[in-house]
């Protein structure tokens, strides 16, 4: 915060991240990469549920209203998608995503209501609502699917301007411009007042109130600005990971694992949105591989399996004993070792007296 | 205090009339009447229990009172809430702190800055020149009152690792930040040593001197109350049993009996 700003309220090293993010993700990867496998596996889901986790963070780590029922806006939003290109003609996609996002976050708005008067592990209780009730009115009503009886609905390409962006590659384009975009909202509302003002609430709620700020309309905006970003996650997840839509895909597991994402990563951070959705996602893929190739053949794969889940799960309860604050502390102090070590000694963040 | 006021002390700015207030069966005020004059710095004292930090609650909307009316600049304070409340020009700090712990020094006394901004969220996350030229003046503004309050070198810690005395300087500043004319003080000075209170005295009376501020403050130790209070109000079991100048008040027989008592030498 002290150091100084070179442009428009950013830091030097604040430029440097982005302009190595967008080196990696556009120049490195595309170059480095050349199997679908990692586009449409990994990275695409990777970036979709990250997404969804900063809408999380909002809510959760930044305002604090324990709410869980992710999946549930990113249901709503994916379906929106889905609805929009297939009844309004010639809408491009990032149209459709942004009105996607909208719609999801009216649903953010109405299942918000409940913070107002209840809260901490009640309000998780009263917010789960909102993941079944999306869930059910999806499939309750058959326009939503188009009356398809199927059950699994494939989802349109994506049309940008009369360009189809079909491929993995090109759906990780639109993937990476879309997280990256709203990565940087994200940062700009958490760094400003408005970010100040859910921090204010999550943090002495009481206090806030008597600086002027608005419980009611703090709390239901940083629930309907989550549930946009869970939206448009959800149909980005729809569009370019699962290129399928049904509603079983965004059930209660989802918004767990999303959950889980934003507490391993470290609440009140975006990169931990970034950090604890790929601990998620490619634990398990990597759990796996070792599994399977350490021990191929010697153990029943239904029993190696089920040890990864055992090792997962055990991973997460070591890991919270040892940095409750997080993969994006740990992180952070990774960081200023390496820094303390290779920086002269007069460059070091100065000893705050207290 | 002899020499003459920048803002010399004028009419009643607050007037409190009637006040009851009762949580199921326990009286915590009864018909409670006092005026707080303007630019004046008022006492509000009393045996724990009095019902002190609820008058402020009342002041400050947190507390619905049952019976009478709190009329601020002659419009009367109805069933609104804190935030309202602060909008009209009150602000205030609170007695067990209520400060934003994981949130730095300059964050927390910003955020008594957001009255002041009016950017939303979208001028915000798009980084408009409003938006931005806003926060930079904002910041200004919180910088001159960590210079002011002696804490600018622990202007980026998070408040939750400061010592006590520390956060209660932080608290005063983002009352301050809010620029109210009116600062409800709840015990600004509880827990400090006496260097502490002399410095915290000294910050009262200079922005009440520059600022013209009018202050309420609930404050236990007497000595503290005689030097910087022009009024002082005596409650006890939620009754006002004294009001006016502290002279007057410290010879007053109730409060003596009450609160007071009588020196053993």
């Amino acid at each position: 915060m002290n150091a100084k700003t070179v442009f428009m309220g950013y830091t030097r090293s604040d430029l440097a991240n982005l302009v190595v993010a967008l080196l990696v993700a556009l120049v490195v990867i595309p170059t480095v990469v050349q199997t679908d496998y990692w586009y449409s596996s990994i990275l695409i889901p990777w970036l979709c549920l990250s997404l969804a986790a900063i809408g999380q963070q909002i809510v959760m780590g930044y305002t604090g209203q324990l709410a869980l029922g992710a999946a549930g806006f990113m249901a709503a939003g994916a379906f929106a998608c889905f609805n929009l290109i297939l009844r309004v003609p010639y809408l491009p996609f990032p149209v459709a995503l942004a009105l996607s996002g909208l719609i999801a976050a009216a649903f953010g708005i109405l299942f918000g209501l409940p913070s107002l008067r209840v809260r901490g592990i009640y309000l998780m209780v009263a917010t789960l609502a909102s993941q079944f009730f999306i869930i059910w009115m999806i499939d309750k009503f058959g326009w939503f699917k188009n009356y398809d009886t199927s059950g699994i609905i494939t989802a349109q390409d994506i049309l940008i301007f009369g360009k189809p962006f079909t491929s993995p590659f090109e759906m990780y384009l639109v993937v990476v411009v879309v997280v990256t975009v709203l990565t940087i909202l994200a940062i700009n509302m958490t760094r400003g007042s408005t970010g100040r003002n859910w921090m204010a609430v999550r943090d002495m709620d009481i206090a806030a109130e008597s600086m002027g700020i608005s419980l009611l309309r703090t709390k239901l905006q940083a629930f309907a600005i989550s549930a946009f970003f869970c939206g448009v996650a959800g149909a980005l997840f729809a569009f370019t990971y699962l290129k399928s839509l049904e509603p079983v895909a965004f059930d209660i597991k989802l918004s767990f694992k999303i959950l889980f994402m934003v507490i391993l990563g470290g609440l009140g951070t975006i990169n931990g949105a970034f950090i604890g959705a790929a601990f998620i996602l490619l634990f398990p893929v990597v759990l796996n591989s070792i599994g399977n190739n350490l021990f191929h053949g010697a153990i029943d794969a239904t029993i190696i399996s089920a040890t990864e889940q055992v090792v997962f799960g055990a991973l997460i309860i070591i890991f919270m004993i040892y940095e409750p604050l997080g993969m994006a502390k740990l992180w952070y102090n990774i960081k200023q070792s390496v820094r303390s070590r290779f920086a002269p000694r007069s460059e070091l963040p100065r000893q705050r007296a207290t | 205090m002899m020499q003459a006021r920048n803002f010399p002390i004028g009419d009643p700015i607050l007037e409190v009339r009637n006040i009851s207030l009762s949580f199921g069966g326990v009286k915590a005020i009864t018909n409670t009447s006092f005026n707080v004059l303007r630019h004046e710095i008022r006492a509000i004292i009393g045996p724990n229990g009095a019902g002190k930090s609820s008058l402020l609650n009342c002041i400050n909307g947190i507390y619905k009172p049952q019976e009478g009316t709190i009329t601020l600049k002659n419009e009367v304070l109805d069933k609104i809430s804190p935030n309202i409340v602060a909008r009209k020009g009150i602000s205030r700090t609170f007695q067990n702190l209520a400060l934003f712990k994981r949130m730095s020094v300059l964050d927390n006394v910003l955020v008594g800055r957001q009255l002041h901004m009016s950017a939303n969220f979208l001028q915000v996350a798009f980084q408009t020149p409003q938006a931005r030229r806003e926060e930079r003046e904002n910041r200004e503004r919180c910088e001159e009152i960590v210079e002011f309050l002696e804490i600018a070198h622990i202007r980026d810690t998070p408040v939750g690792r400061l010592p006590y005395g520390l956060q209660k300087k932080v608290e005063l500043g983002r009352a301050l930040a809010t620029e109210a004319e009116i600062l409800l003080l709840d015990e600004p000075m509880a827990g400090m040593n006496v260097e502490e209170k002399r410095e915290m005295c000294r910050f009262i009376l200079k922005v009440n001197d520059e600022f013209g501020t009018t202050m309420v403050l609930i404050e236990h130790d007497m000595g503290v109350v005689m030097d910087i209070s022009d009024n002082v109000v005596v409650l006890d079991y939620g009754k006002v049993i004294g009001d006016g100048p502290p002279d007057e008040v410290r010879s007053d027989q109730a409060v003596i009996d009450a609160y007071l008592g009588v020196a053993h030498d």
